[in-house]
């Protein structure tokens, strides 16, 4: 394994995700690979299977991808997207069980720190309330 | 029965057609439960499905199908994309061009796991599990006026998740309130049905 966790993150609104990736890059740096997307093939409000892929390619890290994402239908769709990559790269990706924005801080600091894939994601998930 | 191109294209073409036709209504029903997208999601994606059904179709049943999930996948947005994209992907995985009732009974059963993972979701909760869970009943039985069978139990299984609470999903979010109304992806199930029904009486 090479370089840091990559983190990428889904939301229903670009905005939303803009303006969250923007906050990880302040709080953490650069040295995370980072990428984003938001809203629906069509220009509205949603996500994109097609375009969450293309975040995941540019968070690329030979240690794995943590994805943050916001409502279900980015859930679904951030799955959907792990399954269609190819699948020597599938294994290193995760859907964290967080809250987007503190969720993507915290496992990019996570990350920027050499975490391994599974600690950045067990850092994000604890604040989930159990 | 042998599904060869013709009927291929048309099936796919009525399915597309019907539920661009019913996009509003979808929506509608969308809004009262859900985030209401998924009238416009849907027609977004067999819009993009009728757009290449020419491609589509030329290929046998099984790559068809995958084609058709494919296209939703990435072409629908909400939930929905994967939700439907996995069921037609499931079903193109298992089918050839040559279909029995037994053979579609099994390919229906398969999807419908899929689906259930996809979704993390299971029937009485208030999904599209809800209509193609009984479907699946009907193909089993098999025999005589299947066609019109199907049509009746999709409609029917449509119309019973009004009472039901959702679980899943954005309407979950609603919990009580989400009874009283149909789920819209019970519904969109259950045009898909009726258009599929429609040609296959068209045949006979």
């Amino acid at each position: 394994m090479s370089g840091n966790v990559g983190i990428v993150i889904v939301s229903h609104s670009a905005d939303v995700a803009r303006g969250t990736a923007l906050m990880v890059e302040q709080m953490v740096g650069r040295e995370v690979p980072l990428g984003w997307c938001g809203g629906d093939p069509g220009g509205g409000l949603g996500t994109s299977v097609e375009a969450i892929m293309k975040a995941i390619e540019q968070a690329w890290s030979e240690s794995g991808v943590a994805i943050l994402v916001d409502l279900g239908g980015a859930e679904t769709n951030s799955e959907m997207a792990i399954e269609m990559l190819p699948e020597e790269r599938r294994d290193r990706v995760v859907v964290c069980n967080a809250p987007v924005v503190e969720g993507a801080v915290m496992a990019a600091t996570e990350a920027a720190s050499g975490a391994t894939l599974e600690a950045v994601r067990r850092t994000a998930e604890e604040l989930t309330p159990v | 029965m042998m599904i060869d191109y013709r009927i291929r294209k048309t099936l796919i073409e009525a399915v597309a057609r019907r539920v661009i036709a019913s996009a509003d209504e979808l929506t509608d029903l969308d809004r009262a439960i859900g985030d209401g997208d998924h009238g416009i999601n849907m027609r977004r994606g067999f819009e993009a499905v009728l757009a290449t059904v020419d491609e589509l179709s030329a290929k046998n049943l099984g790559e068809s199908l995958k084609g058709v999930g494919t296209t939703l996948v990435m072409k629908v947005g909400g939930a929905s994309g994967p939700l439907y994209g996995t069921l037609f992907m499931s079903l193109g995985k298992s089918l050839a061009d040559e279909v029995s009732c037994e053979q579609a009974a099994d390919a229906f059963a398969t999807a419908i796991e899929a689906v259930k993972v996809r979704g993390k979701s299971d029937v009485g909760q208030k999904t599209m599990l809800d209509v193609l869970f009984p479907l699946l009943g009907v193909l089993r039985e098999g025999g005589a006026d299947m066609t019109a069978r199907l049509r009746a139990t999709a409609k029917a299984a449509a119309e019973d998740t009004i009472p039901m609470r959702a679980i899943r999903g954005r309407a979950s979010f609603l919990g009580e309130r989400s009874i009283g109304h149909m789920d819209p992806g019970a519904r969109s199930c259950a045009l898909i049905v009726d258009a599929v029904a429609d040609v296959m009486e068209g045949l006979a």
